[in-house]
């Protein structure tokens, strides 16, 4: 075991300090407009997967999540006067999301299958009606967010922000890597695979579920906080984009739910694949792009990219 | 040992309009070894639902140890020591046969086990139900005997006081049925009190020391296996007038 913990984490700590360096050998903001999409599409396709694979309910809800984190950023940054860093917006947006996503916990209660899946969308059209029509945050026609011209020691607040990205995303898959192999993941494991005897066995299934909503509420809403100094404007059209919940979901479909490492390698593939054919090609083929990629998987390969290895790698012994 | 480890008062269940049970009565001795049989839709099931708590009964008390359980979730009532297999085997399918019996290990039992030693408390579990050569298949490409050993073995490592098999025997072959029995009796001779639910006399009247009757939700009879087989009342309700 102890090992495999230090190759995590030093694969961790590699991304970081691989990170830093990129910022000063790379001068074409570009890329890092790019790697910040990719990243911001990993640590959502991470956080729905805790709830998506590890507890086997699925949320059609994650641009909800997502476009309250943004619109937390946009009301305090608003509120109070363009003064509030960074870190204390993301903290705020983590907050807000986590208690949205105890109260979907509690909706699992009486919700399963696909019902819960439906309410989780309904839940996330209601969100987007109130932001539509709250004068305040912009309403309908969006909201303007000014840049902060202080970025640290970084050459531009691109390059910040992608750093502060990497960190939450690697945060995030440590959260989730360790839920996975830990108690607490074989207990949501067994909730997936049957609710009822995992009671009997001794899960504590509403308490874990709650832990697992939250959890994925809070994640969502940090990938969301950031995004309004990413892209300036904001309008609930693109915040509450059906496309940001759709990724979310394919991007662990196709990289496989059952193991950690699923959601990243689904989101780098697909993240980076979006990238190249929106600059090659164009941005409207790289939604067919996704679409494409959810069928072959779902049919072809349920198990993700992960479940293929698995399984080749247990026909070799 | 002596008392009841289990009683269930006066219990009531209604859907609707529907009454599954009626006042029941029960109690279970520790390491007794009971059978509970009944006509098909006689609320065998459903008794022990409540027993485990899958169910909430309406009216009645049901006491584990001298503590009042009625309202407790199952959860509880499995880390206080209440197991039961289902009747349509529920693996974790998408764990190995050991990883299965990680998970009550590690919540039902979580207090009771050596924190250390799990996975080889899974193996010794697995050993007595002869399933060690399985340990690492998956769990949903079990034969049907084996998923069957499997829910006892799941039941098992949860460190139960009182096990409640769930037609662990329906659908086998009569040296399965043999296979399973000795298995269950083995467990009780560790200290286990057992409540059977079986549709196989032989089974039933080969293992119990005691049989209650259900018949459209109401206890009919109760006593000795060779008592019960005598009983007119449920000669009655198996076969009718």
């Amino acid at each position: 075991m102890k090992p495999r913990i230090n190759a995590f984490w030093l694969s961790c700590a590699t991304l970081v300090v691989g990170g830093l360096v990129l910022t000063e050998v790379l001068h074409n903001d570009y890329y890092f407009n790019a790697l910040y999409v990719v990243l911001q599409g990993t640590l959502m396709a991470v956080a729905w997967n805790i709830l998506g694979g590890f507890t086997g309910y699925v949320n059609f809800g994650s641009a909800g999540f997502f476009a309250v984190g943004a619109y937390t950023s946009i009301f305090l940054d608003k509120y109070f006067g363009h003064v509030l860093p960074l870190p204390v917006l993301i903290a705020a947006a983590a907050l807000v999301c986590a208690l949205i996503g105890l109260g979907v916990g509690y909706l699992s209660l009486r919700l399963k299958g696909v019902y819960f899946s439906i309410a989780t969308l309904a839940m996330a059209i209601v969100l987007a009606t109130l932001i539509s029509n709250w004068r305040y945050m912009g309403g309908a026609r969006g909201a303007y967010i000014l840049t902060p011209d202080t970025y640290l020691w970084f050459h531009s607040y691109i390059q910040m922000l992608f750093m502060v990205m990497l960190l939450l995303t690697v945060g995030a898959v440590a959260i989730s890597r360790y839920l996975n192999t830990s108690r607490l993941g074989r207990g949501l494991a067994a909730i997936r695979d049957d609710e009822v005897a995992a009671e009997c066995a001794g899960v504590p299934t509403l308490r874990l579920k709650l832990i697992s909503t939250t959890l994925m509420g809070a994640l969502m809403g940090i990938a969301g906080a950031p995004y309004p100094f990413f892209v300036t404007f904001v309008d609930p059209a693109s915040a509450f984009s059906l496309f940001v919940a759709v990724n979310a979901i394919a991007m662990p479909m196709i990289g496989g739910t059952s193991h950690w490492i699923g959601p990243v390698i689904g989101a780098l593939l697909l993240g980076s694949a979006q990238q190249v054919i929106t600059v090659t090609v164009s941005s409207e083929l790289n939604i067919l792009f996704v679409g494409i990629m959810l069928v072959g998987f779902v049919t072809l390969a349920p198990q993700g990219i992960v479940g293929l290895v698995q399984k080749y790698w247990r026909r070799a012994r | 040992m002596s008392g009841p480890v289990l009683s269930v008062r006066s219990l009531t269940k209604r859907f609707g309009g529907f009454i599954a049970l009626q006042n029941v009565d029960l109690h279970v001795n520790a390491g007794e070894r009971l059978g509970l049989i009944g006509p098909n839709g006689s609320g065998k099931t459903t008794l022990i639902n409540c027993i485990s708590g899958a169910l909430f009964n309406d009216e009645g008390s049901i006491e584990f140890e001298n503590r009042d359980i009625t309202r407790l979730p199952p959860h509880r009532r499995a880390r206080m020591g209440i197991a039961r297999s289902f009747q349509i085997p529920k693996p974790f399918r998408s764990m190995s046969v050991l990883e299965n019996l990680r998970v009550p290990l590690e919540y039902a039992a979580w207090s009771r086990a050596e924190h250390r030693r799990i996975s080889d408390e899974a193996m010794d579990v697995l050993e007595q139900m002869g399933l060690k050569g399985r340990a690492n298949e998956n769990s949903a490409g079990l034969t049907q005997v084996d998923m069957r050993k499997l829910e006892l073995a799941r039941a098992l490592a949860a460190k139960p006081r009182l096990l409640v098999s769930d037609e662990a025997m329906a659908g086998l072959s009569s040296s399965e049925v043999d296979e399973i029995l000795e298995i269950l009796l083995a467990l009780n001779k560790r200290g286990v009190a057992v409540i059977m639910i079986e549709h196989i006399m032989r089974a039933v009247m080969r293992f119990s020391e005691r049989i209650v009757v259900l018949d459209a939700g109401q206890k009919i009879a109760e006593g000795v296996p060779a008592e019960i087989v005598r009983n007119p009342q449920v000669e009655r309700a198996y076969l009718g007038e």
